[in-house]
């Protein structure tokens, strides 16, 4: 499976939360069809008794004392990239109609 | 141009009251200011770094006093802006900076500047950025390489002594090469990440670019270490890595085959294999050595960079930080126009193939696929480093290629990443070191070695250097 329908590409799109024009619809159909084509090589490879590799820094579990920290910055700070905000919270749009 | 001393003799000169740090940043702003035609560098902090130089002077301290350096604008700093080169973070203002950014200014250097990249890291040319295409210094119609692109082109036109990358398929070694400089992509977890804006979780490294290994070890020996801000990161076994003594004698040292066959240029075919042979002259046994699933990695990095890429950018969703669709509806709407608008081609490629990998149904075939592919790779170079102290070949099939050449197809350019992905993937320390040229274009030779082996890695990377 590697040759994406239109319908394949909408989905995609609507999963990634990206509004696709048409033309990007049809340009990614053909380019993701050809990356995944050839990253579908891998299917050939023998990886018996294998299990994956998810990290390598060979670290568990690194824990450290569940506290609360000042690191000294001001909410102001933190907010100042915000689109919206009120009462020192982030204001986003409605979701319920 | 005038080029800087070694930076252990800079930051002395600084405290010994013989140069200002104020003069220092001063020639770092005009070298910026000369060479802008090379557009290495997106923006400049030119305030905060005069302010900081000028209260460096009054009391000159640390192992890095006064000395200038130049981060990819994917570091969080203060002073200005952090982009990562992308539209969606145009307005972006960090509120605190990146630990490694913390750990320099620590021992007194000063970043003056944010050098241009692939938006989010994601190409091997600069041509990804949302800003502009990063020149080669060496051949004007060329990529320096990528996606630390800037960076290296900043270090080679003497913009700074230093300059910070960050490496998650080659992003170091790739520009280093196709510039001439030296780039080091050190072991996984050997620098906190934490403050530099998220790629590829699972194999993002931070890395200086540099003209010689001895400022390149200095440097990391600095940024090195544990953060608490950063989970990932590892202890560091040595005091310090600046001790460079090397002697080639009785090194075992393996040519990677899969590295040396068809498609590789002839030019950088014969610069590293006059590598090799200075490596023999000097005393190193030399011998080839297969290592025959390391081609695979790329299209294991196609699959498991996209996936954690689609998931890192998730969080650009125009509501907290970065740009946010003006005209939206309601918040679906918010979310989808701010990332349609926000992001550029290649960001979006990544995301799809990405959300496509590790959606149901396909997550086995593809992510669990590669993420086991990926252990055969690792147990290959664990097989290799039983016997040979180092790995060496090229870093790329080719030297830098024109602008424009590779643009039409992803892919093509995808390829690019063919010899430096498999020490992401595995994690061990890779380094690039001018080697030559192939005509007037440079070529690096690529040191990789054993896990957590970087102190060695870059004392070799020196050795090299003095073989000539």
């Amino acid at each position: 499976m590697s040759k994406l329908s239109r319908d394949d590409v909408l989905k995609l799109a609507a999963l990634s939360k990206l509004r696709l024009s048409d033309d990007e619809v049809e340009k990614l159909r053909g380019e993701l069809s050809e990356i995944l084509s050839y990253v579908e090589t891998l299917n050939q490879v023998d990886t018996t008794g294998l299990e994956p590799t998810y990290q390598v820094s060979g670290l568990k579990n690194v824990y450290r004392p569940d506290e609360t920290k000042d690191y000294g910055y001001k909410v102001e700070d933190l907010l100042k990239n915000a689109p919206a905000t009120q009462d020192s919270q982030f204001k986003v749009k409605r979701v319920l109609e | 141009m005038s080029r800087w001393p070694a930076i252990d003799e800079l930051a002395a000169d600084v405290k010994s009251g013989k140069i200002k740090a104020v003069e220092l940043v001063k020639q770092s702003l005009k070298a910026i200011s000369d060479n802008q035609e090379f557009d290495a560098i997106i923006s400049t902090l030119e305030g905060r770094a005069l302010d900081r130089a000028a209260q460096i002077d009054k009391q000159p301290a640390g192992r890095l006093a006064g000395v200038p350096f130049i981060a990819k604008d994917n570091f969080l700093t203060l002073g200005g802006k952090t982009t990562a080169a992308s539209n969606i973070l145009r307005p972006f203002e960090a509120p605190y900076q990146a630990t490694a950014i913390e750990k320099l200014e620590a021992e007194g250097a000063i970043c003056v500047a944010k050098a241009n990249l692939d938006a989010f890291a994601h190409g091997s040319s600069t041509e990804n950025s949302d800003w502009f295409v990063t020149k080669n210094p060496h051949d004007k119609t060329r990529v320096p390489g990528g996606s630390s692109g800037g960076s290296a082109a900043a270090v080679i036109l003497d913009m700074a002594p230093f300059a910070l990358g960050t490496d998650t398929g080659g992003s170091i070694r790739l520009p280093a090469s196709f510039v001439g400089a030296v780039g080091v992509k050190p072991t996984y977890g050997r620098v906190s990440r934490s403050g530099v804006v998220a790629m590829a979780s699972s194999t993002d490294v931070i890395g200086p670019l540099t003209k010689t290994a001895t400022d390149a070890a200095l440097v990391l020996d600095v940024m090195s270490g544990r953060d608490e801000l950063d989970s990932t990161t590892i202890e560091k076994a040595e005091a310090s890595y600046t001790d460079l003594d090397f002697d080639w004698s009785g090194k075992k040292i393996g040519v990677i085959k899969e590295y040396m066959q068809e498609g590789l240029d002839a030019g950088v075919k014969a610069v590293i294999e006059g590598s090799i042979e200075k490596l023999k002259s000097a005393g190193a046994a030399v011998e080839e050595v297969s290592l025959p699933s390391l081609p695979l990695a790329l299209a294991v990095y196609y699959i498991v960079c996209p996936a954690e890429v689609s998931s890192n950018l998730s969080r650009y969703d125009g509501q907290r930080y970065g740009y946010s669709a003006k005209d939206a509806k309601n918040l679906d709407e918010s979310y989808e126009l701010s990332r349609e608008e926000g992001f550029g081609a290649e960001a979006k490629r990544r995301i799809m193939i990405g959300t496509y990998v590790l959606s149901s149904g396909y997550y086995d075939a593809y992510y669990k696929k590669a993420q086991t592919v990926r252990t055969k790779i690792i147990n290959e170079f664990s097989e290799a480093f039983s016997k040979f102290d180092f790995l060496v070949g090229p870093i790329s099939p080719t030297p830098a290629f024109k602008i424009g050449e590779k643009t039409a197809d992803p892919l093509k350019m995808y390829l690019n990443d063919i010899m430096t992905v498999a020490a992401n993937m595995s994690g061990n320390p890779a380094i690039s070191v001018p080697a030559g040229l192939a005509g007037n274009l440079p070529v690096g030779l690529q040191i990789i070695a054993p896990m957590a082996s970087d102190h060695q890695m870059l004392a070799a990377a020196k050795a090299f250097e003095d073989l000539g």
